[in-house]
């Protein structure tokens, strides 16, 4: 009977550390699962702004506009009909505060009752109009013609060179600068970062005596422990007014100092890893080396950087993880401008940023919050590549020994 | 592992080599500078904005004045929340990963996903927090939503550690507990563990390190801007540390004149990742005594 207990006992703890094995499996699952739920909700959404009616005259003949259309439209970059298909004639636009050029306050009703009906009217006049007005202006029996744009597509959302999640009256979603501003970033920093890091881990692993060593291993430690957010604290009262004083720039928040906190972020990731990559040469091959009268530096570069190059590749790639994935010192030190950049000493703006900066405002479920989630997404199959890429590299590796 | 330079090397190539290996002593002199510096400069900036009255009491004036003892509190109640969900989860699956699973797909599967969970960025967390936990699970913005989120990103380092504090004990261990007559789980936590402890609990310091630091998973899932009170249940949202070093340091309504509190809060955020690395660092060096002892 005892034995029987202690049987199940047994069988119960196998099966508790089972569960707790599997967690992080499902937690990568459930991840992966509400990003894409969320975020591919946003290729079933049309661009218009929530709440917004954009409306012609019955008469025109213009079915459809694209949201980069209507902004420029907006923006009064189109004026002409014929620019976007329609008859040559200039377009009028109206927007619901342009009311009271066309009707007295009588007219609009003392609880602005008569609007649906005035803004009807207007529609129905002017056969050149373009009218956005909020949704619950939109009469019963309204004769304009409303116009539906199609839902934001793949390439439009990846292609898309303005982010302009919020304007009216249809918004912009193309992530192509945060992209492109997120891999700037991020490839400066290793610029910067690989030659320091790996100078490093070469004396750290070749070089060095033990003692030294001993004085650099915590140090590195302790600059992976730094904080995120005390490096981009760092990097804005310190790195950014260096910036904006050596190049006379009217703002310090640019690419450069979000590359140089990251690359600082980085280093510990690419020194770790291709140290303990070089600590793996055989030492039959370092020896052998020496032995036929190589100096010690020809070794390293002739036999232990060659040996280790798969490992130093991995340090690379996973620096590169991190300064993507970095959140909070770029939301800091970069000025989060969308635009493409062309210099580092613009400023710009990255996918992780981004999302920091705009979930608060966004409304849960609308089309600005699936935008986020669905950087999200893009944020995480950029990590995954890596994570990938970096599997792939040292099974390769395992492979050829 | 030393090298031993015959007396055959020529001029040139010792020169050459000489060069080289001054430049990389100067540059990893310089990622010593780096970490000097950084430290240096919040250190001696925050030294002098901590006082009694900083550690102790609300923020005042548009938080420019007074201090950051809700940061404190909610921050403490963030680690704690998230440890008291990642030690036990990840110190288990870690034991079953090790000890348990053998060889095979399964294993490989789980492993995979722990480094893909590794190498989640910290905003994805927030993301993920905040669909799940927030929204879905309703718990809305709360200590206990981010105390998930938090304790979700602590999770791999949790068990990376303990599978590797697992790994260094001899198999002679584990053979020699079972030819005894113990059972598999008995030899587990009356052999094995007890040894790994030290180092299981190194993972478990390095991770609230990590946690106590993390802006971006509580930014959408428990972090407030101001909140002058302290907690009633794991229901209530909280300030935390980070967010109120960001929050000052950049959204502030007076940035210029709260940059002192912003030093203060950088000191203690510093000054607890000092901390937490000196403590691993000398629990690892008794580890590693104690397994040699063994």
């Amino acid at each position: 009977m005892k034995r029987y207990f202690h049987n199940l006992g047994e069988k119960i703890i196998v099966a508790l550390l089972a569960l707790s094995g599997t967690v992080t499996s499902l937690t990568v699952l459930l991840i992966v699962f509400f990003l894409f739920k969320e975020g591919l909700g946003i290729f079933s959404l049309s661009p218009v702004s929530e709440g917004t009616v954009i409306a012609v005259n019955s008469q025109n003949p213009v079915k459809e506009l694209s949201a980069h259309q209507l902004k420029e439209i907006s923006d009064q970059n189109i004026t002409n009909w014929q620019e976007v298909g329609g008859p040559n004639a200039p377009i009028k636009l109206f927007r619901i505060d342009d009311l009271t050029e066309y009707f007295s306050e009588e007219q609009l009703g003392k609880d602005f009752e008569f609007v649906p009906q005035r803004i009807n009217e207007v529609i129905a006049k002017e056969p050149n109009m373009l009218a956005f007005f909020p949704d619950e202006y939109l009469a019963k029996s309204f004769q304009g013609r409303q116009l539906q744009l199609d839902n934001i597509s793949v390439p439009d959302f990846l292609g898309g060179t303005e982010w302009y999640p919020t304007i009216t009256p249809a918004v912009q979603m193309g992530v192509l600068p945060l992209i492109l501003g997120t891999l700037w970033v991020s490839f400066g920093a290793i610029l910067l970062a690989l030659p320091l890091g790996l100078a490093t881990a070469i004396y750290m692993a070749e070089i060095a005596n033990s003692r030294v060593r001993n004085i650099l291993k915590p140090v590195i430690e302790l600059l992976a422990g730094i904080p995120s957010v005390v490096y981009g604290f760092f990097g804005l009262v310190v790195v950014v007014p260096l910036i904006q004083d050596i190049f006379g720039l009217p703002v310090g928040e640019t690419a450069l100092a979000g590359s140089i906190i990251l690359g600082i972020m980085a280093l510990p990731t690419i020194i770790s890893v291709s140290e303990d990559a070089m600590r793996t040469t055989p030492r039959a091959m370092k020896e052998a080396s020496l032995a036929l009268g190589a100096s010690k530096w020809q070794t390293i570069y002739k036999v232990i950087i060659p040996y280790s190059i798969s490992g130093i590749s991995t340090a690379a790639i996973l620096g590169i993880g991190r300064a993507i994935g970095e959140t909070m010192a770029v939301l800091m030190v970069t000025g989060n401008a969308s635009v493409i950049p062309n210099t580092f000493l613009e400023p710009v703006r990255t996918i992780p940023a981004t999302i920091a900066a705009e979930l608060g405002e966004a409304p849960q479920g609308g089309i600005h919050y699936k935008a986020l989630f669905a950087l999200g997404c893009i944020l995480f199959l950029l990590t995954l590549i890596i994570n990938l890429t970096v599997d792939f590299v040292s099974a390769k590796k395992k492979e050829n020994r | 592992m030393s090298f031993h330079d015959g007396k055959s090397i020529n001029k040139s190539k010792r020169l050459a080599q000489n060069a080289a290996f001054v430049i990389f002593r100067g540059l990893s002199f310089a990622v010593v500078a780096i970490l000097v510096i950084i430290l240096a400069f919040i250190i001696f900036r925050g030294i002098s904005v901590i006082s009694w009255e900083f550690l102790t009491e609300m923020p005042r004036d548009g938080m420019t004045a007074g201090g950051i003892f809700p940061a404190i509190v909610g921050t403490f109640c963030l680690v704690v929340g998230s440890m008291l969900f990642a030690f036990p989860v990840g110190v288990m699956s870690g034991i079953y990963m090790n000890e348990y699973l053998k060889d095979g797909w399964f294993k490989r599967f789980i492993k995979l996903m722990t480094n893909n969970l590794a190498g989640v960025p910290s905003i994805v967390f927030g993301l993920f927090g905040m669909a799940l936990f927030v929204n879905r699970f309703g718990f809305g913005d709360s200590i206990l939503a981010g105390s998930l989120t938090l304790g979700l990103l602590a999770l791999p380092v949790v068990i990376r550690t303990t599978e590797e504090s697992l790994k260094a004990i001899d198999d002679s261990f584990r053979v020699g507990s079972l030819a005894l007559g113990a059972t598999k789980w008995q030899t587990t936590s009356r052999v094995i563990l007890p040894i790994a402890f030290p180092n299981i609990i190194t993972g478990l310091i390095l991770s609230v390190g990590r946690v106590s630091g993390e802006t971006a998973p509580i930014l959408f899932t428990v972090a407030a801007y101001f909140l002058p009170r302290l907690p009633n249940s794991i229901f209530d949202q909280v300030m935390a540390l980070p967010y109120h070093l960001y929050v000052i340091s950049t959204s502030g309504t007076n940035i210029e004149a709260s940059r002192a509190m912003a030093y203060g809060t950088a000191f203690i955020l510093i000054l607890i990742i000092l901390i937490v690395n000196l403590l691993a660092n000398w629990l690892r060096k008794y580890f590693a005594k104690r397994v040699k002892m063994n």
